[in-house]
């Protein structure tokens, strides 16, 4: 049996309004129906886009997130199901890495506070003597030096404060640890680095890993097993090296060929699918295939009406698409153009798709908080001023959206290791 | 002669009370009609700071530039405060990796774009509206004329960016110049957007700095390709020969660093060790000196000068380059 397995997990916001935030107008079907399973000692990689549910999905498995429904089995137990109680001490053994170590770290406790914090809640270690010993040891694991221990984090490079994230992990002795987008906050010459010490530790302590990131190069390097995001649910899930020689889903297929790969030879022979229009949001998602509105080969049948599942193709190679074998045949072509036209003359492809996506390859926006009415006046330098508040905003805007997810962090540090109840926190990022 | 040619840029920020930083320290580099010229490095190596320079969008107080930056035969560092706004409206134009905070989230995109066109190309009423639309749709912006009333906050990232953009190029600029354009947005809008600055390039002859950290969107968009590190370049070439022959230790190391998709798995990383934050200053040497694997003690003798050991153009700041040893000079 597995170590971890998901079966159709959902999560769903609920959406409030009202004066008191008290009416429920609809939900966010953040993660909608994934089912997956991991086995121990491996590494399952999850990617997908931006708000795809990625985070939600994993924050889940550690119950930082309501379950809306389905079941999480980890070693034999419903962790879904699980009085808070006794989820604590499964706390322990599921532990999580975020993306921005700094942000996950109280700037006030110096290494040994931080890194002996769970151990004490969890009771590991009798005393500090002990505990303070265990935390050189991991210390030495992930390449930091023992004199880090009476040290602050804002010592340390973005790198080596990565390493004091998956120090904090480590000295609870967990099963599994889920990485929040472990190195996409690193320089790249120190994500390497990082991603070599979870290569490591995986190795010399036989730990499980969910790998969740954006980018699909550093999954690709570092799992076993990758599974394919699209808003709310699974496309594809395959082997690695499968997936990478055969992409079947036709989202996979577009994701794949929109990397860059740091080689002009390759790049210049790319054949890019470029998809036309963005996410949909996850308040509205469409029906059928959530994947019909910006599908290159959508057809008239069935990808508008029916939700494909996730089926077995082979090899444990798992598809979503009520066409995988007929696009790999060729016997359904592409019916949007994808290509260049697809970017610039956005409106002829529109009048070109099949009846199904029309209207409907644009962005849902939540029209709910458009100013009603904004002031007319112009000021008469706006475009300098728009400008030089770009400008300023280079320096310090660019990094207030990682504030956002610090506050976001911080608080699911505390989630974490308190082991609070949780409430469904945070608003929609929107 | 190129459109735009930077010589020994250098960029000092002189805080009172602090000790002074030289965030660009002697940045040279070219960029000819109809090019693309990547400047590439990791945080805090002074790409921003360079652009921001050339835009004269520094702050006047608290910062020594030296150095030059011809465009079209005249000192952008020297020009006046109301030259330099002239330029920015027709010349050049830039934009920003957070395209929110470029625009003015309380006016409508149609005003912010018009405004553009009425100051710099003395277009009125339906006519500037007309034009207006069809940059939109130049960028590939669905239903232009509705998008026109909306304000920022209700576009997508990637909208947002093509509306950027339509902005930047809405005075046909001769140079422009984009601060990681893609780097907040999801790699199939990444997609979308660089394909939308090649056919620019392609078709109005524009100009492009292209401003990365990301070696893999260089590989596919520039023609010419500077690696900074500690605010300077210390590699430049074209690049189908910088992505050959990496030889400085810096570029060489970080190519073999980065996981590629197309990579077996379990090929192994070789990461370079330590961060930006173990340097020297480059006047005492080289700043990459306490993360190179082919240090020697020629490496502390003040700043290693640029030379061209493998071919005419290639430029290499390292007295210990990277070569294969068949090919070491005698
Ligand atoms: N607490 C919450 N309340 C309401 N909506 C939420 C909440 N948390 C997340 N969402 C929404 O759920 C969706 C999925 O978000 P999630 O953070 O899981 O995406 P993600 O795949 O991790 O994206 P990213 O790559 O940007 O981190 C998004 O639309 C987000 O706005
Ligand atoms: N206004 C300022 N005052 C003082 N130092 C500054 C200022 N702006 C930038 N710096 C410093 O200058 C150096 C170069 O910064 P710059 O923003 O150009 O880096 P970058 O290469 O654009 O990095 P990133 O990839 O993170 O955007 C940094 O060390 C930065 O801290
Ligand atoms: S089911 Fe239809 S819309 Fe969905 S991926 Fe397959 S072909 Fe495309
Ligand atoms: S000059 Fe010396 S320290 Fe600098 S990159 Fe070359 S070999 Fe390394
Ligand atoms: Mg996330
Ligand atoms: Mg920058």
């Amino acid at each position: 049996m597995s170590l971890l397995e998901l079966d159709d997990v959902k999560v769903h916001f609920p959406v409030k309004k009202g004066l008191f935030f008290d009416r429920t107008v609809g939900h966010v079907y953040a993660v909608d129906g994934v089912s997956l399973s991991i086995e121990a000692g491996q590494t399952y990689g999850l990617v997908g886009e931006s708000g795809c549910g990625k985070t939600t999905l994993g924050r889940a498995v550690l119950r930082l997130n309501d379950i809306t429904d389905g079941g999480v089995v980890f070693d034999g137990t419903d962790l879904a199901k699980l009085p808070s109680e006794e989820m604590r001490a499964f706390r322990r053994r599921l532990q999580m890495v975020f993306q921005d170590p700094l942000g996950s770290l109280n700037p006030r406790q110096n290494i040994e506070s931080i890194l002996s914090e769970g151990m004490a809640a969890h009771g590991i270690g009798k005393d500090q003597t002990e505990r303070r010993e265990k935390i050189k040891d991991i210390l030495a694991k992930v390449g930091l030096p023992s004199n880090a221990l009476s040290r602050y984090p804002h010592e340390f490079s973005g790198g080596q404060r990565q390493r004091i994230g998956i120090a904090r992990a480590l000295v609870l002795e967990p099963d599994v640890i889920i990485c929040d987008e472990p190195v996409s906050a690193l320089d790249v010459s120190v994500q390497a680095q990082v991603i070599n010490l979870l290569e490591e530790l995986q190795e010399s302590l036989g730990l499980t890993y969910l790998v969740i990131a954006h980018d699909l190069a550093v999954v690709r390097h570092i799992s076993d097993v990758i599974g394919v995001m699209y808003l709310g649910g699974l496309v594809e899930e395959a082997p690695s090296d499968a997936l990478y020689a055969k992409p079947r889903h036709p989202y996979t297929k577009a994701l794949m060929s929109a990397v860059p790969v740091p080689d002009p030879e390759v790049e210049d022979r790319r054949e890019r699918i470029l998809l036309h229009g963005d996410l949909p949001s996850p308040a509205n998602p469409p029906a059928g295939c959530r994947f019909h509105t910006r599908c290159p080969w959508v057809q008239e049948t069935k990808c508008a009406t029916e939700r494909p599942p996730l089926l077995d193709t082979g090899d444990g190679h798992k598809v979503a698409c009520h066409f995988t074998a007929e696009i790999e045949a060729g016997t359904v072509k592409q019916t949007l153009a994808t290509g260049i036209e697809a970017v610039t003359g956005t409106e002829t492809v529109a009048a070109e798709a099949v009846e199904v996506s029309e209207g409907e390859t644009e962005t849902e926006v939540p029209a709910a908080d458009a100013p009603e009415k904004a002031p007319v006046t112009v000021p008469a330098q706006a475009d300098a001023d728009a400008k030089e508040k770009a400008a300023a905003a280079e320096e310090t805007g660019a990094k207030a959206s990682d504030a956002t997810d610090v506050e976001k962090e911080t608080a699911d540090a505390t989630d974490e290791a308190s082991g609070a109840t949780e409430k469904a926190e945070g608003s929609p990022k929107a | 002669m190129s459109l735009l040619s930077v010589e020994e840029l250098s960029v000092t920020f002189t805080a009172r009370g602090r000790k002074d930083a030289t965030a660009v320290d002697g940045v040279s580099f070219a960029v000819d009609q109809g090019q693309v010229v990547g400047l590439v490095g990791e945080s805090g190596c002074g790409k921003s700071v360079t652009s921001l320079a050339l835009m004269g969008l520094l702050p006047r107080k608290g910062v020594r530039i030296g150095g030059r930056a011809e465009f079209d035969g005249q000192n952008l560092l020297t020009m006046s405060e109301r030259k330099l706004r002239d330029m920015r409206g027709s010349q050049l134009a830039m934009i920003f990796q957070d395209p929110l905070s470029s625009l003015n989230p309380v006016v409508p995109i149609g005003i912010q774009v018009t405004e553009i066109l009425e100051r710099h190309r003395g277009l009125k009423g339906e006519k500037a509206r007309k034009e207006a639309a069809s940059l939109l749709d130049r960028v590939g912006i669905p239903d232009p004329a509705r998008r026109l009333k909306e304000y920022p906050h209700q576009l997508s990232g990637g909208m947002r960016q093509r509306a950027l953009i339509a902005m930047a190029v809405a005075c046909a600029p001769r140079l422009l110049i984009a601060d990681e354009p893609t780097t907040a947005l999801d790699v199939t809008i990444q997609a979308q957007i660089l394909e939308l600055l090649k056919e620019l390039v392609d078709q109005e002859g524009t100009a492009l700095l292209m401003i990365t950290h990301d070696l893999g969107v260089v590989a596919g968009l520039c023609d010419e390709v500077n690696v900074l590190y500690a605010g300077r370049a210390v590699e430049s070439a074209g690049r189908r020969e910088l992505f050959a022959h990496p030889t400085h230790p810096y570029a060489h190391g970080l190519l073999g660093s980065i996981p590629r998709l197309d990579a077996p798995r379990g090929e192994p990383l070789n990461p370079i060790r330590g961060s930006i934050n173990d340097k020297i200053a480059w006047a005492d040497g080289c700043a990459f000196a306490p993360r190179c694997d082919h240090y020697t003690m020629e490496c502390l003798t003040g700043t290693p000068e640029l030379t061209e050991p493998r071919t005419a153009g290639h430029q290499v700041r390292c007295v210990n380059p990277v070569l294969p040893t068949a090919e070491v000079p005698a």
